[in-house]
């Protein structure tokens, strides 16, 4: 066995990945909901609704990438956990992860999928492709499978703009960590289906980005309104869905007060539409 | 079996610290520049795939001379140290200090209890928030010997006369194409060939960027700097 020393460093396939090491050397690290080896976790009766759950958010494909939106409330049970809970995360320069599900697991997921991509980026001095991307995040959801079944679960979107094909791509995923790719648009979360019905009669190939924003902010506003879980504009604290876009040029946010003026515009036309102005 | 011959643990020492120093010597050399915006690292490196400058956190640098295998090594390890790290507290509790002290520790273990010490050094920078507070600048030799370098340092082949030339030509504050030029003139300081952009490596940890502050400089933006765009 004189040679397996240097076989080792052909055979060591996960250097360049955080979970791995994680797994390898600091298994305490890893989030308890991700730990496949542990013994099945019971929660409590009731505990269930005592878990925040973050509800809508959606990407939609544009002209120059993907827009990203969610709302800002987490609920819990009845009762609203949170009303300014972010639930689009920034993955890496090019790509960005919406989360729905149980918030806790899914915002711990939310930062070791971003870990994972810089240190991947760091170690290999190289991107993954956004389909490597998507894959990993899958794969990440699987180890939560679990949990998802014990009420746990987490569902995010992910997309992002691909540089090989010069275009937005979104993903989908459900509890098995299964990799569903939509072309247009997705919702995901207590208010998806609202949001999706919404997309669906407003999305257009080839929109603008101030049209995919609105289109956007429609959908979210179509789902607060039918789904309790889902927050709307909250005009009295001042408080607007978080809206990024990815484009060829990065990750970028979209202003507060430009949400905003959507928002309003958007609300002062369906008054308008219901009562008359 | 034979006894084997004794050797004081003076001569091993200096055995092996000349050993280490030979294969240093023979590589070429990196500058480090504190400029207005942050930290400039310059290598002479011909090679765009094999770096000897690489990111390791939001506001901390590696860089690294000598054997490629063994400094690559190190990085990773540094990587790996602050990923960890940053993941399990929070990203502002990542610290080149910290780094530098394992780097410490690895290599002077490394010098005394293996056979072969490695042949490298290697230089842990951290940007600080604003200009005029200091940033850190962490010089690690191959037997662990830890230096706290204040606006420039340089490591490789020709150091010392690099170190000298700094010394009378440093600048606070300087623009970051001043600071390009500064560095690669002191890389030619002991050499009677010019530098063109295609030989360096150039990177910078640039405090007004968002989060991670380093950035490398591509070809194009350097022969701009460098005032030999055409």
């Amino acid at each position: 066995m004189g040679d397996s020393r240097w076989q080792a460093s052909f055979n060591d396939y996960g250097n360049s990945s955080f979970l791995e090491l994680l797994r390898r050397d600091f298994p305490a690290l890893i989030p308890r909901a991700f730990q496949t080896s542990i013994e099945p976790m019971v929660i409590p009766s009731g505990a269930a609704a005592e878990i925040a759950h973050g509800t809508t958010v959606l990407a939609v494909r544009y002209r120059d990438g993907v827009i990203m939106a969610g709302d800002r409330q987490a609920t819990a049970g009845f009762q609203v956990a949170s009303r300014r809970i972010e639930k689009i995360f920034k993955s890496d320069e090019l790509s960005g992860v919406g989360i729905a599900g149980a918030a806790g697991p899914a915002m711990e997921m939310a930062k070791l999928f971003q870990t994972e991509l810089e240190h991947y980026e760091k170690v290999e001095g190289d991107n993954l492709s956004l389909e490597g991307k998507a894959n990993k995040l899958g794969q990440m959801i699987r180890m939560n499978l679990q949990a998802a079944m014990m009420g746990l679960a987490v569902v995010p979107i992910f997309a992002g703009f691909d540089e090989k094909a010069g275009l937005g791509r979104l993903f989908k995923y459900d509890i098995t960590g299964g990799r569903y790719e939509e072309t247009n648009y997705d919702a995901q979360g207590s208010g998806s289906k609202d949001a999706r019905d919404s997309l669906k009669k407003l999305w257009r190939r080839d929109m603008t980005r101030d049209e995919a924003l609105r289109v956007a902010l429609e959908a979210l506003v179509d789902a607060a309104d039918e789904d309790v879980g889902t927050g709307g504009p909250d005009l009295i604290r001042k408080i607007f869905p978080t809206v990024k876009t990815i484009t060829r040029s990065g990750f970028g946010d979209v202003a507060d007060d430009e949400v905003q003026r959507v928002c309003e515009a958007i609300l002062a036309d369906r008054t308008k539409a219901e009562v008359g102005s | 079996m034979p006894l084997p011959y004794y050797v004081s643990p003076e001569q091993m020492m200096k055995d092996k610290a000349e050993y280490a120093r030979k294969g240093i010597a023979r590589g070429r050399s990196i500058v480090t520049l504190e400029y207005g915006d942050g930290i400039l690292l310059v290598a002479e490196n011909p090679s765009t795939l094999l770096h000897k400058i690489s990111e390791i956190y939001d506001r901390i640098a590696f860089a690294g001379v000598g054997k490629y295998n063994e400094f690559e090594n190190l990085r990773i390890a540094g990587i790996r140290h602050a990923d960890v790290k940053g993941f399990s507290y929070s990203r502002g509790d990542v610290t080149a200090k910290a780094l530098a002290n394992a780097y410490s520790q690895a290599l002077g273990n490394i010098f005394t209890q293996d056979i072969k010490p490695f042949e490298v050094e290697v230089l842990v920078a951290e940007v600080s928030d604003h200009n005029g507070s200091r940033s850190e600048i962490y010089h690690i030799l191959y037997d662990g010997t830890i230096e706290d370098e204040r606006n420039y340092a340089a490591m490789g082949g020709q150091a010392d006369e690099i170190r000298r030339f700094l010394k009378d030509h440093f600048q606070d504050t300087m623009t970051l194409d001043q600071a390009v030029q500064l560095g690669v003139r002191a890389l030619t300081v002991t050499q009677n060939k010019t530098l063109s952009e295609r030989d360096l490596e150039v990177a910078v940890l640039d405090r007004t960027k968002t989060r991670r502050k380093f950035r490398r400089l591509p070809v194009e933006a350097l022969s701009q700097l460098l005032g030999t765009a055409r």
